[in-house]
């Protein structure tokens, strides 16, 4: 990302300027948003095998959070791992070239979609499997605090995540041992179909880490300025030794759980989604941005326009790139 | 009650009623809900979606949420109420989605609901189905395509079902919610829109016993799952070079019917096993050890298996096909077990 620092001590949090800061949550999220519309598209085109699970909607949390880390920081991620994984800085065309399963792909096209990662950016992977991401993280942080090292790690995770096993265990594990690990609930109301009501009785799924002993706060997911404050106030805790913390932001997704549509079931209204629509992260911070002078029609104009050109160039790049050759059928099944 | 226990014969020609793999599941389940009203369905959005692969579609309409009930994404506390409901009476049917997820419920399947028979003494039964789709083919990558039969008929205790099309689909389906062990019906995504002749009435196909698919005296292919259609086809294609296959499906892979087995192998003295999941230590391996313990002096040939690398299910679709077995692999095994003297 162009305007991240380059030492991977660095710490963006600390040297930006708020303008900065907003350009650079605007350029994230800017990112995810053109990254996922079109892998929608190519999806739509039949050109993409497998599984798609668009994130669209939610891209002020993963910008938020993403904009107070460091490079060397880690984070795990769900089977909805674009965002995270743009927003981490995995480049667009080792993501492409994945969602096609070409060997140029971020997992050498073995993994897909949902197992999306760049270790050499602390992205530990999308997972298919629910909630299994966010143990890992827990072993994550703990390397970290073994080795006296400052770097945090931060799991993303949907409300549905939050009911299974894994969940509570890294958490009560996580607040024990004191570790730097964020836990980071995108809360979007569904867990696929199910909504929120109906898989939980309580509101605000921040109530669970109490009972774990970890502090909690909950913001607003569509307001990437506010996501970012709480991100940055909670990795400051987090690096300084104070241990985890449970942030909940309230966000939504576009499109449907899988794919792009195809809506069997109305589970969701109209309005519903509209209402979230016109709370769009995006148009909030560029309103916001354009009100208060931060940045001009034309600077965030073009953001979007070079990352269109970025994107062309990357899904030209994913199409060409060959096909993993079968001799090569058992590759990396084990190290060494 | 008006149980049929034995699965009815079908049409001549296969003329009668066809139905989607899928849509026999389903009926298949509703007419066994009909039967007991000791059955009722929990899942992760089985009951007002209808199952991410309409596997319950409509259901929730005829029984209403008291016996079509979604659950949060809790795979162990879902296995586990059914351990539980199970061993108190009730006939439960749990949907896993896709096979993968047992990783997080496995103490449950293993421990709990295989074992509690026996560690009680007799004095409980637990009437259990496990529902869930497995195997590899539409790109859902290592986490969402695998094949872990294997895991499961190790442990005793447990049944597994892998219907091979619509009709066993139905009548394993019914068997299994009948049936008072824990039973694991493994059904295939890549099967779930392939269409057979299925009988309307409700009927059970016994578990335990296998299924003569395609008669032939040259040389017998044991065939796991989706792999019966593949191995179907690759006899059709050798019956056109002249060599006469025998097919015969397991239907069940515990318990195992080896007798069909061993019968089979008598009158070919050739055999192949395959399957879709990992070569190494899977079922193949058991069948070969017994076809060797009981029928060695019948073998002209050592049995052949055939299943996937040792490898995780690839993304890509062009690993992907390379990995899981095919009617050209099993076609070529046959040749290569013939060229034996
Ligand atoms: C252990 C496990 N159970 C079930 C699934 C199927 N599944 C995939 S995503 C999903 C819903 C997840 O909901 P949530 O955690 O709220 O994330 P969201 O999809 O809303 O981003 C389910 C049930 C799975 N992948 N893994």
């Amino acid at each position: 990302m162009a305007q991240r620092a380059s030492k991977k001590s660095a710490d963006p949090a600390a040297n930006h300027t708020s303008a900065q800061v907003v350009r650079d949550l605007h350029e994230r999220m800017v990112r995810i948003r053109l990254f996922e519309t079109e892998a929608g598209k190519l999806m739509e085109a039949g050109k993409l095998p497998g599984f798609l699970h668009l994130y669209v909607g939610q891209e002020a949390v993963a910008a938020g959070v993403m904009a107070a880390l460091r490079d060397d920081d880690q984070i795990t991620s769900t089977h909805r791992g674009h965002g995270h994984a743009v927003a981490k800085g995995v480049s667009f065309k080792h993501m492409y070239a994945e969602l096609y399963g070409r060997v140029t792909g971020a997992c050498l096209g073995r993994g897909g979609s949902m197992h999306i990662n760049d270790v050499s950016l602390g992205m530990l992977g999308a997972n298919g499997i629910v909630g299994a991401g966010i143990p890992i993280a827990v072993g994550a942080a703990f390397a970290a605090q073994y080795r006296g090292e400052d770097n945090i790690a931060v799991t993303f995770f949907g409300d549905g995540a939050t009911n299974i096993g894994a969940f509570h265990e890294a958490a009560n594990m996580a607040a024990i041992l004191h570790l730097p690990v964020l836990f980071i609930c995108e809360n979007n109301g569904y867990a696929e179909f199910t909504p929120q009501s109906k898989h939980m009785l309580i509101t605000d799924v921040a109530d669970r880490a109490a009972s774990y002993g970890m502090p909690s706060v909950i913001v607003d997911g569509m307001d990437a300025l506010a996501v970012h404050e709480a991100g940055v106030e909670a990795v400051a805790r987090a690096r300084a030794g104070e241990g985890p913390m449970f942030i909940e932001a309230k966000t939504y997704r576009y499109y449907d759980h899988q794919g792009v549509k195809g809506l069997r079931h109305p589970y969701r209204s109209d309005e519903e989604v509209a209402e979230w629509k016109a709370r769009d992260a995006i148009d909030l911070l560029e309103a916001r941005a354009l009100a208060d002078g931060t940045a001009t029609r034309a600077e965030l104009d073009d953001t979007w326009q070079r990352t269109r050109d970025e994107i062309a160039e990357a899904i030209a790049y994913a199409e060409a790139g060959p096909l993993p050759d079968t001799a090569d059928l058992l590759l990396n099944v084990y190290s060494g | 009650m008006t149980t049929i226990t034995e699965a009815p014969a079908l049409a001549p020609g296969g003329t009668a009623r066809k139905l989607s793999y899928v849509k026999a599941f389903n009926e298949g389940l509703a007419q066994a809900m009909r039967e007991d009203e000791n059955v009722f369905v929990a899942g992760e959005d089985v009951a007002g979606y209808g199952g991410v692969f309409r596997m319950f579609d409509n259901l929730l309409d005829e029984f209403g949420p008291r016996r079509m009930i979604d659950t949060p994404i809790s795979e162990a506390a879902l296995v586990g109420l059914g351990v539980g409901a199970a061993a108190r009476g009730l006939r439960p049917v749990v949907d896993l989605m896709f096979m993968d997820f047992i990783g997080v419920c496995l103490d449950q399947i293993v421990n709990q609901a295989a074992k509690m028979k026996y560690m009680f003494g007799g004095s409980v039964s637990v009437p259990l189905t496990i529902t869930t789709a497995s195997g590899a083919g539409l790109g859902a990558a290592a986490q969402h395509s695998q094949s872990l039969e294997a895991w499961l008929a190790h442990v005793p205790g447990l049944k597994v079902v892998m219907p091979c099309d619509a009709y066993t689909a139905k009548g394993l389906t019914v068997s299994a919610i009948r049936d008072d062990n824990p039973v694991v019906v493994m059904l295939n995504k890549v099967l779930l829109g392939s269409t057979s002749e299925v009988p309307e009435q409700i009927y059970g196909i016994p578990l335990g016993q296998a299924h003569t698919a395609r008669h032939g005296s040259d040389v017998t292919v044991i065939a796991l799952g989706r792999m019966v259609g593949e191995a179907l086809a690759a006899a059709d294609e050798l019956a056109a070079e002249g060599v006469e296959v025998e097919v015969i499906d397991p239907r069940t892979v515990q318990p195992l019917d080896t007798e069909t087995m061993f019968a089979s192998v008598r009158r070919t003295n050739r055999v192949l096993v395959v399957h879709e999941a990992v070569t190494f230590g899977g079922l193949g391996a058991e069948i070969a050890a017994q076809i060797q313990d009981a029928a060695f002096d019948h073998l002209d040939a050592p049995v052949l298996r055939i299943g996937a690398p040792f490898s995780p299910v690839p993304f890509s679709p062009v690993l992907e096909k390379a990995y899981v077995p095919d009617r050209v692999r099993i076609a070529q095994g046959c040749r290569k077990l013939l060229e034996r003297a």
